[in-house]
């Protein structure tokens, strides 16, 4: 999805967010930039359906408006020309990974990305991936596509060709952070999260994003998003990711039924 | 001599009780709780007020509110006189004849006081500013003339709206540039409801852009700008009000757990989000049926208070003090005593136990005991030894304090912050480390009050609008 927000356009780097409310009665939901476009003064969002927010916003069509948006939030990507960074994105999360890999190929860094999703006919951004990649390696669940399995495999693949890795970007579905961080740790190989924690205001206020990380409490909008993958409790994250679950079915419910209604 | 016979003439009169919902009733809804004087009423107590020559209400008021004067006018059914009066000194009487701590301030310092009870301000305030507004017939004052300076003022909170609406009165061109979606500060996402109704704050919003106030939502300053971009644009000054946002949390083992919160968070689902209105309103909140409220000021009395209404079978205050030593307005401790909250007094919380989801269960408390006066005079609590206990809950909310949110010192040059990272400013001036950045309310001087962060406000206006006349630079 595209928005115009020139503001935001201007301001914004690799690794920051925005804070969308469709309308007077919507929550307010974090999503990640995945492109701007200065002339234009947009901003390109990529976004899975989970629930009713997601929903709605599937439903907007051209010229329609978010009653708000706000940012760019939190701390933009630590870009370094770093030697060899591989950039993992599992499923939306592949829309995180773009601007990094972006920047990162920008930097002089060689770039290996890794993505990957369920099935091939839902792999996003493949074509943008490939252009500031040194290597694209794309993999499927289902092995409907490239290599059959999860991108922790491909990573693996990597690590054993003998290619020496400076830092790994992960950004996906939280277990499939988690699985990253943990193949990494024992190698020693800097591996850096983006984390997805339920946020409200996401400008430091209200302490609903709180992550732990090496043990210390962080607020995710202000500190993060990105953090150190060894660092982090993603158990922690799992649990408070689903406090919600019964309200949030609700509203989807009620979506639902209101839309079928009309 | 005169004043004296007066006095035990009036002193028959009682003070005047505000209707108010009965407490049964009132925690199944937010509504708010008193429904304010009648006119009659207002007229009563007004007369109560013996109109002293020397008067001390106003001395206890940090806005030096003419006092007796608009008392007076309510006396004599001047009404609307009575709001103009208010106006002149006070730009939000409606929300500081609900939420000013008139207990601690003119209410306390008023001579009825002394023998009996002192003359409800407050209220009487609340009645006139109500009237005004509710008979439409509100006063748009004279603006200046142009000035052709532009001023940036960040946050909307009762320190900057009062900024706001001085400087326009004196004519130059203010911009408010505020983070969330709507403007008010603590007045939206914090006061709930049943204590001030939001209808209110939107209305006080409302007269200040009618004044010509610019105001901008969603812009975070220093991430959407900084304030060296806001002074590359063109401002000559700017006005930082953005008050304590960041919430505190203790440090024990557990408190991530779900279903606990701050009290920041809490209130903010709530209120700026309605999430009491959920699933009409998208955003959710846990209604638990215990809950247990860390905290004893007003941020907490209006936490356990939220979670009544929310459908709390149990709700707790757990305190480490004691009942002398709660910080929060007489009047909000009352109610929610009536309202059937369980005060857990010199308790308190030392970890949080979840179950297999990572969900809160239990508090473990310890009891404490009063020791010796600490530096802020108050006797320090002590934990008892081996008095641990736990209590079974399913929400929690943190209703400790809040701190000076970083972002903006941290994208600021020049701008010195003290070592709790608030906002080191002249208390006469507001003006800062940095020339043309002025600063007042939560910012500099930590969780105070809204009478006070607009007092501030006031100050730093007429500082404002001094510095940028007499400046060269432009
Ligand atoms: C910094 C950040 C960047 C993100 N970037 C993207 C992105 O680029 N693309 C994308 O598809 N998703 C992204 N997300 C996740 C996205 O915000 C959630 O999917 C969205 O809020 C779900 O809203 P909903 O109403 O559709 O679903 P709901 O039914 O409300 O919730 C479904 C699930 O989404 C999560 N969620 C709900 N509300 C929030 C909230 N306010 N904040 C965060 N998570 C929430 C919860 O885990 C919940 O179980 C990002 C999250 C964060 C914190
Ligand atoms: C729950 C609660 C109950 C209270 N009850 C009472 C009471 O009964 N009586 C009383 O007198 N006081 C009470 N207080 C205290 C009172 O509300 C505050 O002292 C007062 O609101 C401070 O005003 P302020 O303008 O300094 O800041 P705030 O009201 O905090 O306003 C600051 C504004 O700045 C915005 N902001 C922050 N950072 C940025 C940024 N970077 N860019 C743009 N905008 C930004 C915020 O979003 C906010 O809108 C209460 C406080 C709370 C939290
Ligand atoms: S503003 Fe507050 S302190 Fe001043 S007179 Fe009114 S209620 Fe009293
Ligand atoms: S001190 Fe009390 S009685 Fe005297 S003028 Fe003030 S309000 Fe009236
Ligand atoms: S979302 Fe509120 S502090 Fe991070």
């Amino acid at each position: 999805m595209v928005i115009e927000a020139p503001e935001i356009a201007r301001k914004r780097k690799a690794g920051q967010f925005i804070v969308l409310m469709i309308d007077d009665k919507g929550e307010r939901i974090p999503l990640t930039i995945v492109d701007s476009d200065n002339e234009k003064g947009t901003l390109t969002i990529i976004f899975q359906i989970v629930g009713k927010t997601t929903a709605q916003m599937a439903q907007m069509e051209k010229d329609d408006f978010f009653l708000h948006v706000l940012g760019p939030l939190g701390h933009p990507t630590e870009i370094n020309n770093f030697g060899t960074a591989v950039c993992i994105g599992g499923g939306v999360g592949i829309g995180v990974a773009y601007p990094i890999a972006a920047a990162l190929k920008e930097t002089g860094n060689k770039v290996i990305s890794i993505i990957g999703s369920r099935t091939k006919d839902i792999l996003i951004l493949e074509d943008d991936m490939r252009k500031v990649s040194d290597q694209l390696l794309v993999a499927t669940d289902d092995g409907s596509y490239g290599f059959h399995g999860f991108v922790s495999a491909v990573l693996q693949n990597v690590i054993d060709s003998g290619e020496k890795i400076d830092i790994v970007f992960a950004i996906g579905p939280v277990p499939m952070m988690k699985v990253i961080a943990n193949l990494t740790k024992p190698y020693g190989i800097k591996t850096i999260v983006s984390l997805n924690p339920v946020m409200v205001d996401a400008t430091g206020m209200c302490g609903a994003c709180r992550v732990s990380v090496g043990d210390k409490t962080k607020f995710a909008c202000v500190d993060g998003p990105e953090f150190d993958g060894h660092e982090v409790d993603f158990n922690l994250l799992i649990n408070r990711l689903r406090m919600y679950c019964n309200q949030e079915k609700q509203a989807m419910e009620k979506y639902k039924c209101e839309c079928h209604g009309k | 001599m005169e004043n004296k016979e007066n006095t035990e003439k009036k002193e028959k009169v009682p003070r005047q009780p505000m209707p108010e919902q009965d407490p049964m009733k009132r925690i199944y809804n937010f509504n708010e709780v008193p429904y304010g004087y009648t006119a009659e009423l207002s007229i009563t107590e007004a007369k109560r007020c013996i109109q002293c020559k020397k008067p001390s209400c106003i001395a206890g008021c940090p806005v030096d509110v003419k006092i007796p004067e608009f008392i007076q006018q309510i006396a004599d059914g001047d009404f609307i006189g009575a709001a103009r009066t208010l106006k002149e000194t006070n730009a939000l009487p409606a929300i500081c004849g609900r939420v000013c701590p008139q207990e601690d301030q003119c209410e306390k310092v008023c001579v009825l006081g002394k023998k009996g009870e002192p003359v409800a301000i407050g209220r009487l305030e609340r009645f006139a500013a109500d009237y005004e507004r509710e008979s439409g017939n509100i006063l748009i004052p004279e603006v200046a003339p142009p000035s052709g300076k532009k001023i940036a003022v960040v946050g909307a909170g009762p320190a900057g709206l009062t900024v706001a609406g001085d400087l326009i009165k004196l004519g130059h061109e203010v911009t408010i540039f505020e983070a969330l979606h709507k403007s008010g500060g603590v007045l939206i996402y914090g006061i709930p409801e049943f204590r001030l109704p939001k209808e209110i704050v939107d209305a006080e919003v409302e007269y200040i852009e009618k004044l010509g106030v610019k105001i901008i939502t969603d812009a975070v300053i220093g991430r959407l700008k900084t304030v060296d971009d806001l002074f590359a644009e063109g401002f000559h000054a700017v006005f930082l009000g953005v008050g304590a946002g960041a919430p505190v949390f203790m440090n024990i083992p557990g408190e991530n757990l779900s279903g606990i919160y701050s009290a920041n968070e809490y209130l903010t689902r709530s209120n700026l989000m309605k999430a009491y209105r959920f699933p009409e309103y998208d955003t959710p909140i846990a209604c638990g049926k215990n809950v247990a409220v860390i905290g004893g000021g007003n941020v907490a009395m209006d936490s356990v208070r939220t979670a009544l209404r929310l459908g709390a079978d149990n709700a707790y205050i757990i305190y480490r003090r004691s009942e002398t030593e709660l910080p929060a307005r007489a009047e909000e401790i009352h109610h929610a005593k009536e309202e059937g909250v369980q005060f857990k007094l010199l308790h308190n919380p030392i970890e949080y136990i979840g179950d297999e989801n990572g969900w809160v269960r239990q508090i473990k408390c310890i009891r404490m005991e009063l020791g010796e006066p600490d530096d802020s005079g108050r006797r320090r609590p002590i934990p008892v030894k081996g008095s641990e206990f736990t209590i079974d809950v399913d929400t929690v909310v943190v209703a400790i304090g809040t701190e000076a949110n970083p972002v903006i010192p941290k994208t600021t040059q020049g701008l010195e912050v003290n070592k709790w990272g608030y906002i080191m400013a002249n208390g006469e001036t507001g003006e800062t480390s940095r020339e043309g950045v002025y600063a007042g309310g939560d910012i500099v001087t930590g969780s105070a009050t809204v009478i006070l962060a607009m007092g501030a406000g006031r100050k730093a206006a007429n500082a404002i609008d001094a510095y940028v006349r007499s400046n060269k630079k432009s």
